[in-house]
């Protein structure tokens, strides 16, 4: 991951642009990753609701898939996912690096 | 009139937290601070104390909020926001600012029942036109799960660590949100991230009232409770049901509570999963939850009767 070198002289005290940590990707710290069944998913947004990560992607009301720069791994979404007739929607499974 | 609170109308608004914030995975913080801005349709200025939230959103240089955003030192965020909002209605007055502003802050319970406590006193006896929000995980987690006034009895922290001397912590923890109610302020109220859409609504209500408000809201840290990474909503719930957590609100000194467990659990299964509560289950130190629980009783059966005739069941 490459990210900006700071020093004294570029560091200050007011930061002018808004939402700039997007440039720090949370990702490698994952070492579950999750996996989503679509024909699960009743799109309650539950897991984008609880994301604390912000990494659930959802377009028109519809979960897409998961934002896995940011994706930390924790599971709040497989766990909370209540899924169709007891068939969770997001399962987590260790993630293979290379 | 506040916008919707349906997930889906929500999920098209921007969430004011930006990724690659440093906070723990599975972090309750991080879900309690999405909430409240979801809630919220003015622009939010908003001011941390010192504390897991401010140590995580702003990494130098960086910053992951998306709204002004002021870190103050541990003891005075009530302070700060108290003088933000104090400009603001001097500029208002001078004409030079016309937008209607909401004044919001996040504090840990460390910068909330200790140290900070008298500039938050201080700004409720006031009465500043704020919003002041504890994200309550009972301890000083940040440096190293310490014990604070919001730690729970029995509990294990580095500071009050169970052994042969001490069985965890030996002090019950401060009720805060009656504290804050003591000072007569127009809004309090308790709230759980498990219970989003009664979180979201406390908010939503708290920011229709012009004074000072104070939410107190539970934030699991499975580093300092010893449980799972992935159970901070689940654990929330567990201690909404045992009324470890209860959900209430005081509007002008009237109190309601705003949501009543169905099946009351008993305050074990609450306790069982975390492991700052483990030696809790030796025979020796049975009388903890025994007391624990007395006290849980004895505090929701008084709140009932404080708020049974508004209480409505959801």
């Amino acid at each position: 991951m490459k990210t900006k070198i700071i020093d004294r002289s570029n560091c200050r005290p007011v930061i002018t642009q808004a939402g700039n940590s997007v440039a720090l990707k949370t990702g490698s710290w994952r070492s579950l990753e999750p996996v989503l069944l679509k024909e699960n998913c009743t799109n309650c947004l539950l897991c984008w609701l609880y994301c604390p990560d912000m990494s659930v992607i959802v377009r028109d009301g519809k979960v897409e898939g998961f934002d896995m720069d940011y994706c930390k791994g924790c599971g709040i979404c497989a766990l909370e996912c209540p899924g169709k007739k007891g068939q969770k929607a997001i399962r987590m499974r260790k993630e293979e690096k290379e | 009139m506040s916008s919707s609170l349906k997930i889906k109308e929500l999920s098209k608004k921007e969430i004011l937290l930006a990724q690659g914030h440093r906070m723990c995975q599975g972090c309750g913080a991080s879900i309690v601070v999405k909430m409240v801005m979801l809630a919220i349709d003015k622009p939010i200025v908003a001011c941390s104390p010192t504390g897991c939230l401010e140590v995580t959103t702003c990494i130098s240089d960086y910053t992951s909020w998306k709204i002004p955003w002021i870190h103050s030192a541990f003891e005075n965020a009530a302070a700060t926001m108290a003088g933000v909002e104090t400009m603001y209605r001097s500029l208002k007055k001078q004409g030079k600012i016309s937008e209607d502003m909401s004044f919001v802050v996040f504090a840990g319970d460390g910068g909330t029942y200790d140290i900070g406590f008298q500039s938050l006193s201080g700004a409720l006896e006031r009465g500043h036109d704020m919003l002041y929000i504890c994200y309550d995980n009972g301890a000083y987690m940040n440096t190293g799960i310490q014990r604070s006034g919001a730690t729970p009895f029995g509990a294990s922290t580095t500071t009050s660590p169970a052994g042969s001397a001490v069985p965890g912590k030996i002090h019950q923890r401060k009720d805060i949100t009656r504290i804050m109610a003591a000072h007569n302020i127009p809004y309090v109220a308790q709230a759980s991230p498990s219970h989003h859409l009664d979180l979201m609504r406390k908010i939503q209500k708290a920011l229709s009232i012009e004074g000072p408000k104070y939410i107190n809201i539970l934030s699991p840290c499975h580093r300092g409770w010893r449980s799972k990474p992935d159970d901070a909503i689940a654990l929330s719930r567990l201690a909404v049901n045992t009324s470890f957590w209860p959900l209430f609100e005081i509007e002008n000194g009237k109190t309601r509570v705003t949501y009543i467990p169905k099946d009351k659990r008993p305050l074990r299964e609450f306790l069982r999963p975390q492991g700052r509560f483990a030696h809790l289950f030796q025979p020796e130190n049975e009388w903890i939850i025994e007391k624990s629980q007395a006290k849980i009783d004895a505090d929701w059966s008084a709140l009932l009767a404080e708020g049974a005739c508004e209480a409505i069941e959801e």
